[in-house]
């Protein structure tokens, strides 16, 4: 009986991988509802530092370890994942959950640890004279909104009086982000906003979409994950609803969540903060040491598509902080401390992507001790159905400031007062 | 052998009707206390806590509140999930409208908010039995999750509709909070749920438990020989509401720190805690406690020997596991509809006798 509880101890014990050099763990969900989005995002990420390692031996000749731990989309488990890799030495923490992200924010601050939550999270985490530790850049939710809104200003000759504007959203923390941002915009540009949630997991919208029927809004912008995206669409069409008037955030957006339409999907729109595709030059080196010699990461299915290419960018976000952290400190076995002032002194410029084989991939970041939240920026893509493709269908656009910045401000501000954190970069 | 009732001579009533009546069990016990108070605090590490400890000790306390109700009262509910978000926010909007008011009592408060919450929604439970009641039951699970999702005043109108639990001491240590040391934390739970632990045993052993059995074994017969069954249905729905709540204050704000209503508090909360009363036994105190353990600790064990040990792949791991989780659930009931309490007691028989079993 005690061997036996003995045995079981040291199981539940070691659950931690032996110390390395630089851990960026991945809190991944390969299962649930969630899991059609999950996976790409996690073998974009994997494959990117296992390219990484296999060409360049690392950064700065320091292998990355990155131990998976599966969240299920579950905040509950992300604390377990969350708790049993920070012991190994981790760096940086990259959940792909709001809700897991939320969690983690004052966990992280206390740890020292940097958590980097590229287009979501805590979108007020953009400012970091109270965030230390949280990094959202490039764009966040409330960028995203905007951006959208501009979008649409630009087709409807920029007066959206007496427009109706509906917005589909996962009835979460994440789903809930926009309202603010989009009740502040309906004020500024005189549309009326529909809020119509959809509870977990988005199996069932019948209503929702009869709700949208009958109220007709000109424009819907959907704020979904995982299966709530593919049936959103499926619905639209159902409904007959005009795509090229149905908008999704960055996390809606995905070939996952237009193919099960078919030709009835054509001509969705969706923002993202990143290109797509597999044309960039990285995708020689990606499939020569990768794909070819068989380390990719799950069935091998997904690179190129747009989850595929984000998580691509968060670990190419993460690997530059890295590398910042190395150049500064001059020693390559950086600790979490090094890499959060990485982060903050990140610098990004076009020519550095172009040398990472990723040109005209992402917008260039130039990060301050004040200014997590990057330059706010996005493309509109649209869903070409017959090509299976997502195509250009704008210029970079830049968000509101004048609308996000004071909201940013007001929601740092109460987060601060509650938890008694003194601004800092003054 | 050792575990006998032979030459430990009770003199008194009280000695008579003690919870352990066999020296060894009450050996074990105060062992465990032991352990469980002395020695784990000095070990325990975050992992340990976060991970294994306290949603062990809080799982435990719901199991505990809804095997009063289900298991001693035979009231089925399915509304646990919502009562624990009801306990959740009421210790939210008491955490950041009293800061200076200690937690404890604020957890406590909290309980009894949901407790009242509860009764309003057992009044059914009068007129309606078994399936109807779980009905209505599930009806106050989704009506509750709704409300805290649609009212902005729960979660003090934030942008997102999350709740964080701001930072918060007891004696100079802080329980809530990202500042809370793993110790703390656990000795925190574990006080309470000892607390809440012992007076659900003396309550079961007591006059309102012999009322609560007397209706959940046959309501009319209940009723002839005095029972009344209005104080006695609404007793069970408070006191087990009580629990609950209290449970999901401390999930809240010492094991999570932000919950969002939806995601925390579902309907998958309600089923897994009435899984727990049911493998682990209904109305049963020890039951609770092993459900409890079963649910939480089995899936971080497979975990870890599957990602860990074996080296498998995360997504393979995680769907092995709830296959296995599932077939030992159904193997357990099959082998022993009682529950793991029902084994421990025929353990329990088994060594007495032994090594004569005839």
């Amino acid at each position: 009986m005690n061997k036996t509880l003995t045995a079981l101890a040291l199981v539940l014990a070691t659950a931690t991988p032996a110390l390395a050099d630089l851990v960026v763990p991945s809190l991944s969900y390969r299962t649930g509802p969630y899991a059609p989005n999950g996976i790409p995002y996690a073998d974009g990420f994997a494959d990117y530092f296992t390219m990484l390692n296999e060409r360049d031996g690392g950064i700065g000749g320091e292998i990355v370890q990155v131990p998976e731990c599966e969240t299920a989309y579950n905040t509950e488990k992300g604390v377990e994942c969350y708790e049993s890799t920070k012991g190994s030495g981790a760096l940086v923490y990259n959940p792909l959950s709001t809700g897991i992200t939320y969690q983690l924010i004052p966990k992280v601050t206390a740890d020292g640890i940097t958590l980097y939550t590229p287009g979501y999270g805590r979108t007020s985490a953009a400012n970091g004279k109270v965030f230390a530790n949280v990094f959202n850049y490039p764009a966040n939710y409330w960028d995203g909104a905007s951006i959208i809104i501009k979008d649409i200003l630009g087709h409807e000759g920029g007066s959206l009086e007496g427009k109706k504007i509906a917005l589909v959203y996962h009835n979460s923390a994440y789903g809930k982000e926009p309202i603010r941002t989009l009740q502040e915009l309906a004020k500024k540009d005189g549309f009326e906003l529909i809020e119509i949630p959809v509870d977990h997991p988005g199996q069932e919208q019948k209503s929702q979409w009869l709700q949208i029927r009958r109220d007709k809004p000109d424009y819907v912008i959907m704020y979904g994950w995982g299966v709530m995206n593919a049936v959103a669409i499926q619905e639209a069409v159902n409904i007959k609803y005009p795509m090229d008037h149905f908008y999704g955030i960055w996390w809606s957006g995905s070939e996952n969540d237009v193919t099960p339409a078919g030709e009835g999907a054509n001509g969705y729109k969706s923002i993202s903060f990143h290109g797509t595709g597999s044309d960039y030059p990285v995708y020689a080196d990606l499939k020569k040491y990768v794909y070819d010699a068989g380390k990719a990461a799950g069935d091998g299915t997904n690179p190129g598509n747009v989850l595929y290419s984000r998580g691509m960018y968060a670990a190419m976000i993460i690997s530059e902080a890295i590398r910042t952290a190395q150049a500064a400190t001059g020693h390559a076995a950086v600790n979490a401390a090094e890499v959060r002032d990485g982060f903050e002194s990140l610098d990004l410029t076009e020519a550095r992507l172009t040398e990472l084989g990723l040109p005209g991939f992402a917008q260039p970041i130039k990060a301050t001790c004040a200014d997590h939240g990057g330059p706010g920026t996005a493309m509109i893509f649209q869903w070409d159905a017959a090509a299976k493709k997502w195509n250009a269908a704008s210029d970079w656009i830049s968000a509101d400031a004048d609308v996000i910045d004071p909201l940013i401000a007001e929601d740092s501000a109460a987060f601060a007062a509650e938890n008694k954190i003194a601004e800092r970069c003054n | 052998m050792l575990y006998r009732e032979a030459g430990d001579f009770k003199t008194t009533y009280a000695a008579d009707s003690q919870t352990f009546p066999i020296r060894f069990d009450r050996f074990a016990y105060w062992s465990l206390l032991v352990v469980a108070f002395l020695v784990v605090p000095f070990v325990i590490n975050d992992y340990w806590a976060n991970a294994v400890f306290v949603p062990f000790l809080i799982y435990a306390i719901a199991a505990l509140g809804l095997n009063i109700l289900t298991g001693y009262c035979g009231q089925v509910s399915l509304g646990t999930g919502g009562f624990m978000a009801v306990g959740a926010y009421a210790c939210y909007k008491l955490m950041t409208a009293f800061p200076e008011v200690s937690i404890l009592i604020h957890v406590l408060l909290a309980g009894g908010v949901t407790a009242a919450v509860g009764v309003v929604f057992g009044l059914p439970s009068l007129r309606i039995k078994g399936f109807y009641l779980a009905v209505a039951t599930l009806a106050a699970q989704f009506f509750l999750v709704w409300l805290f999702n649609k009212v902005p005043w729960f979660y003090n109108y934030s942008a997102s509709g999350q709740i964080s639990a701001p930072e918060r001491s007891v004696l100079g240590h802080a329980v809530t909070g990202a500042q809370t040391t793993a110790p703390a934390k656990y000795l925190f739970c574990l006080a309470i749920l000892f607390a809440l632990a012992w007076l659900a045993r003396n309550l079961t052993r007591g006059t309102v438990g012999r009322k609560w059995m007397a209706i959940r074994d046959m309501d009319i017969a209940a009723e002839i020989i005095g029972v009344n069954p209005l104080t006695t249905k609404l007793s069970a729905f408070a006191i087990s509401s009580f629990y609950i709540g209290v449970a999901g204050a401390l999930f809240f704000s010492v094991y999570l720190g932000a919950v969002e209503v939806g995601e925390a508090f579902g309907i998958q909360k309600s089923f897994l805690i009435l899984f727990m009363i049911i493998i682990g036994g209904l109305g049963s105190i020890f039951g609770s406690f092993a459900g409890a353990a079963f649910m939480v600790l089995l899936p971080v064990f497979l975990k870890n020997v599957l990602v860990g040990h074996l080296g498998w792949a995360t997504d393979l791991a995680a769907h092995v596991e709830l296959m296995i989780v599932g077939a030992l659930i159904v193997i357990f009931l099959i082998a022993e509809p009682h529950g793991m309490a029902q084994l421990w007691r025929l353990a329990k028989e088994k060594l007495r006798l032994w090594p004569f079993p005839h």
